[in-house]
């Protein structure tokens, strides 16, 4: 399609970003931040595999502010992802894609993934 | 490969301004890009405001009062001016549809017009559609029978017709296709939410007995699988049809034939 005399007419930049464009890629984005994220998970068993110091350190970490950041992102994406997956097997079976039903389950994958996750985070507080 | 960003000679600069005539009460403006082959500028965005109350209705009527009034170097494609052709496919306000069924009321704020989203520009609003037209010349949209031929014509019951209901009002403009971010980083392998409309128009046609032959060549990482459901294509259809349901349909066929 490249041809060097002639002009890419513009697309990210003048596509207009309807909520299930934006789902899309942050399907992805959460994929990619879920892999990169067993890497916290690996340290955190493998600090537990080693002993009490390691582990106390470990868990140090994963307690202060920064870690729980982190931890409350990983979760985000984790619900998020989840979430999306599940319509994702939907529209595999051919379920779900007249336009309406699409607008109506954006929203509601975007209601499940924050509802989950605050519910993860209140019953993690309470333990 | 994904190019986020436009190369250097397609960025697009600040164009020319054109007032509306002294005494008009109801002005639009509308950002129109542009790009002469001739003159070795990047394209620009030009502004034309234009007094609606001197205006048919539709983004097309405007172009053609632009064209007519103001600058007639203004290029872009059009016929029907009544949605069945397909020609003034464009992007309009962001999303993709045909200029001559596109309400200039439906628009609030300025009217940004920009041709077909991550296609080479022949000229303005006029994109190089030439892989998009061998993509469709790939899937072979004719007829194939194996069968003699009955004496009369080939015969379907209401139920099979039906079947091609919301696949034959396609009409090619291509609007899906270019909104697709999939096709815009895979367009040359990718074919893409009207093509495989198109195919699966082929797969479900009852009289068609090239049924198996036609999956073979969409069973493909590339060709079919590039599609992640993004539903640009069915957002943007200005005929209310839904590409990414057709997709979806064909790659349970996939499933259904092992």
């Amino acid at each position: 399609m490249a041809n060097p005399t002639r002009p890419v007419s513009p697309h990210l930049q003048i596509y207009r970003w309807h909520i299930h464009m934006v789902l899309s890629i942050l399907h992805r984005t959460s994929g990619v931040a879920l892999a990169a994220g067993l890497v916290l998970w690996v340290y955190w068993l493998a600090a537990a595999a080693r002993g009490p110091e390691s582990f106390a350190t470990a868990q140090g970490l994963m307690g202060s502010p920064l870690g729980l950041l982190v931890l409350f992102g990983f979760s985000a994406a984790f619900f998020f992802h989840f979430c999306n997956g599940i319509r994702h097997l939907f529209w595999d079976a051919g379920i779900g894609f007249a336009l309406d039903t699409v607008m109506r389950s954006s929203w509601f994958v975007v209601g499940a993934s924050a509802v989950l996750t605050v519910l993860a985070w209140v019953f993690a507080c309470t333990l | 490969m994904a190019e986020f960003s436009l190369p250097a000679n397609s960025r697009v600069g600040k164009g020319k301004f054109h007032p509306a005539p002294a005494g008009a009460k109801r002005v639009k403006r509308f950002n129109i890009y542009r790009w002469n082959p001739d003159d070795g500028q990047n394209p620009r965005l030009d502004t034309f405001e234009v007094d609606l109350d001197d205006c048919s209705p539709m983004v097309l009527d405007a172009l053609i009062k632009i064209k007519n009034e103001v600058d007639a170097s203004v290029t872009f494609r059009r016929s029907c001016r009544e949605g069945v052709c397909g020609s003034c496919a464009m992007n309009v306000d962001g999303t993709n549809t045909l200029a001559c069924i596109k309400a200039i009321d439906d628009v609030g704020g300025d009217v940004n017009v920009y041709p077909l989203p991550h296609l080479p520009v022949v000229k303005d609003l006029v994109p190089d559609l030439s892989t998009f037209y061998a993509q469709y010349a790939a899937i072979e949209p004719w007829l194939q029978s194996e069968s003699a031929a009955p004496a009369k014509e080939r015969l379907q019951s209401r139920e099979e017709r039906a079947k091609l209901d919301g696949l034959y009002e396609c009409v090619m403009c291509a609007c899906c296709s270019t909104a697709c971010p999939s096709y815009w980083w895979n367009g040359d392998r990718y074919l893409g939410p009207a093509i495989l409309l198109q195919a699966y128009r082929w797969l479900v046609d009852s009289r068609d007995e090239a049924t198996g032959e036609r999956l073979d060549a969409l069973e493909d990482p590339f060709r079919l699988y590039r599609c992640h459901t993004i539903m640009n294509c069915a957002k943007t259809c200005p005929k209310h049809l839904n590409p990414a349901k057709a997709i979806a349909e064909i790659k349970k066929m996939m499933v259904e034939r092992r």
